[in-house]
């Protein structure tokens, strides 16, 4: 009988250790890897950028073609053109220092385009992606009033040939998603950073700034960073090394 | 006979206002159509100058909507006859105002087919969507105190409903001024002066309004509006006028005071080409400085003074509202305090706007919105205003 017990508590601890054991590994599993379509995003997750501007070349733009060419953007920079995405060239006024850097929706954790989108068409995903609804968005463009970053862009004129996993729309609002279309299909990684790769610079990394062992995580810690417009509080999920 | 010719005389004339007045809504609407089908390419609004003329005229129409009230307000809560007289003709004329500005609101919308998402889907942490619930509620509000005024049996609570649509009111135009207040990085906005500004700008825009329907109404039935009572309302005009050059001055000394804000305002007040010229002469001369000339000067104040100061003060509300709206916008956001910036999306670059035909139209179209109901309500109804010994 207590023999049985034994047995039986022998199993029954066992099994919860070897629970305890694998379960850390599973939600890491789970972290890395892309969920499935059917799942909802995780706010386990945080998606965010690291871009150090001290890689960035000045009038190199590959992220910006890169960005164009994954979101079925023309590219155009007329000031009526959408641009997602787009380098900035600063040059400080006391020393002079020449900066060059990619700026796009910072996709802050306290939104303001999501505070004041009046049918909540502006929302931000669990994991971090601040998104237009397509489908909610009326044009009002209260958002691009609001955005501290003006990261956000109207389209003005009717669309042809849009990608399918990047729907879009006349007269609706839109801006950087971060690849949400790569980063539900698994891929965790975006088009302007590949780019940037591809180019050797390697000034964009992208990754999840929830879990304290990614490669950005890392960064984060040991280098100086800092956000744009950190006065305002809103804490974007991309952070600027060099600035 | 004579008065079968008047009558008839008047007919027609009521006639061709209200086919004027169509033909105004009808080339606003045209605009509208032309903007929704090829887009807003054919504005002058970009990216950067994301509201334009639509947004001049529609919030100069709400914010009037909301001060001419201000009559009704003086008449029931506060218990001035002779402006109690005025009240259902400043009713209507709020109706009138408030469906001529959201109508130009809503047609500039990018997507205005989607009006029905923007009335069932809400975000209750927008300002927007506070404004659909306080815009319909005026309707409202207006509407039942319009009854309490009109049916005898009503009558008794006519000053329940006024206080009603009084504090609405004060809280329909905060609202309206917040919509810029909360503007958290844009220089021009972001204040929580704009509320009150707004307020004090309500009363002397919806005042000068109500003064220009009630000189024209007096013009044609051929009557003189007492002296008394014109000094009375054009003193209150005179006032406003005031007030509201009193807040916009405190606004922009508060700005020159902060060292982050005093390019914005050099641009706004010195250099910025169009935007210091409507500041100082369309705003500041033109619309606040000449009419209480013509408000004030001895010798001045007759009823054809106070009409054309009147019409004066709302050119100047435009001047203002084209300064604050769109030269808020074309000044460049500040991302990078501190750097000199330039991008291919107009970082650190004063922005271009020019309004376009469509966008005007379209503002004008709002304009004949109100101006139809307005003569539709005043010759359907009586609201005359008469005083006490007409």
């Amino acid at each position: 009988m207590s023999e049985e017990l034994d047995r039986r508590q022998f199993l029954k601890g066992s099994a919860m250790l070897a629970g305890l054991a694998i379960a850390p590994g599973m939600l890491l599993y789970d972290l890395a890897h892309g969920r499935s379509l059917n799942e909802p995003a995780s706010s386990a997750v945080r998606w965010g950028m690291l871009i150090d501007t001290s890689q960035c070349e000045s009038g190199c733009d590959d992220c910006v073609k890169a960005c164009n060419k994954e979101n079925g953007l023309p590219g155009g920079t007329r000031p009526t053109d959408e641009q997602w995405m787009r380098k900035v060239e600063l040059k400080d006024m006391r020393t002079g220092k020449a900066t060059s850097l990619p700026m796009m929706c910072q996709h802050c954790e306290e939104p303001p385009c999501v505070d004041v989108c009046p049918t909540g068409a502006s929302f931000r995903r669990a994991d971090g992606i601040v998104l237009v609804d397509r489908h909610l968005c009326i044009g009002c463009r209260y958002c691009m009033m609001a955005c501290p970053y003006k990261a956000r862009s109207f389209v003005h004129e009717p669309l042809h040939d849009q990608k399918p996993d990047v729907p879009r729309g006349k007269g609706t609002v839109e801006s950087c998603t971060l690849c949400v279309q790569r980063i539900d299909r698994g891929e965790n990684n975006t088009a302007c950073a590949e780019a940037c790769s591809k180019a050797g610079h390697k000034a964009i990394l992208f990754g999840n700034l929830n879990d304290p062992d990614s490669e950005i995580s890392r960064r984060i810690r040991t280098v100086a960073s800092t956000q744009i417009r950190a006065d305002l509080g809103l804490n974007p999920g991309l952070h600027y090394e060099g600035l | 006979m004579d008065a079968l010719l008047k009558n008839r005389r008047d007919s027609r004339n009521f006639y061709l206002l209200v086919a004027l007045g169509l033909l105004v809504v009808a080339a606003g609407l045209a605009a509208a159509h032309y903007m929704e089908e090829y887009g807003h390419i054919v504005t002058g609004m970009n990216n950067q100058i994301v509201w334009g003329m639509p947004h001049v005229f529609a919030i100069f129409m709400i914010v009037s909507a909301s001060g001419v009230l201000n009559v009704a307000s003086i008449g029931s809560v506060f218990g001035q006859a002779p402006y109690k007289v005025r009240a259902p003709l400043a009713g209507l004329l709020s109706i009138a105002l408030l469906a001529g500005g959201l109508t130009v609101l809503m047609l500039d919308l990018g997507r205005p087919e989607r009006v029905i998402v923007a009335a069932t889907h809400f975000n209750l942490k927008s300002v927007f969507a506070w404004n659909v619930f306080l815009y319909s509620g005026l309707f409202a509000f207006v509407g039942i105190y319009l009854w309490t005024l009109m049916e005898k049996r009503m009558n008794p609570w006519s000053k329940p409903a006024g206080l009603v649509v009084f504090a609405w009111r004060i809280i329909l135009t905060t609202g309206t001024g917040m919509i810029f207040a909360f503007l958290v990085a844009r220089q021009a906005y972001g204040t929580a002066l704009l509320p009150p500004m707004f307020i004090v700008m309500s009363f002397a825009w919806g005042l000068a309004v109500f003064l220009i329907v009630q000189a024209a109404m007096y013009g044609w039935n051929e009557m003189e509006l007492h002296a008394a009572i014109l000094k009375r309302l054009k003193n209150l005009l005179g006032l406003f006028v005031i007030s509201v050059i009193y807040l916009v001055a405190a606004y922009h000394m508060t700005n020159l005071y902060f060292a982050r804000q005093s390019a914005f305002e050099h641009f706004i007040l010195v250099d910025g080409g169009i935007y210091p010229m409507l500041f100082w002469g369309g705003y500041l001369f033109v619309g606040s400085l000449l009419p209480l000339f013509l408000i004030y000067f001895p010798g001045m104040g007759g009823s054809r003074h106070v009409l054309a100061a009147s019409i004066l003060v709302i050119l100047g509300s435009f001047s203002l509202l084209y300064v604050f709206i769109v030269g808020g916008q074309v000044f460049p956001l500040s991302i990078f305090p501190g750097y000199e910036v330039t991008s291919s999306f107009g970082d650190g670059q004063i922005g271009q706007y020019a309004p376009s035909l469509p966008e005007i139209l379209l503002g004008c179209g709002g304009l004949g919105v109100a101006f139809l109901i307005t003569t539709i309500g005043v010759r359907a109804l009586n609201f005359l205003p008469r005083d006490a010994s007409d």
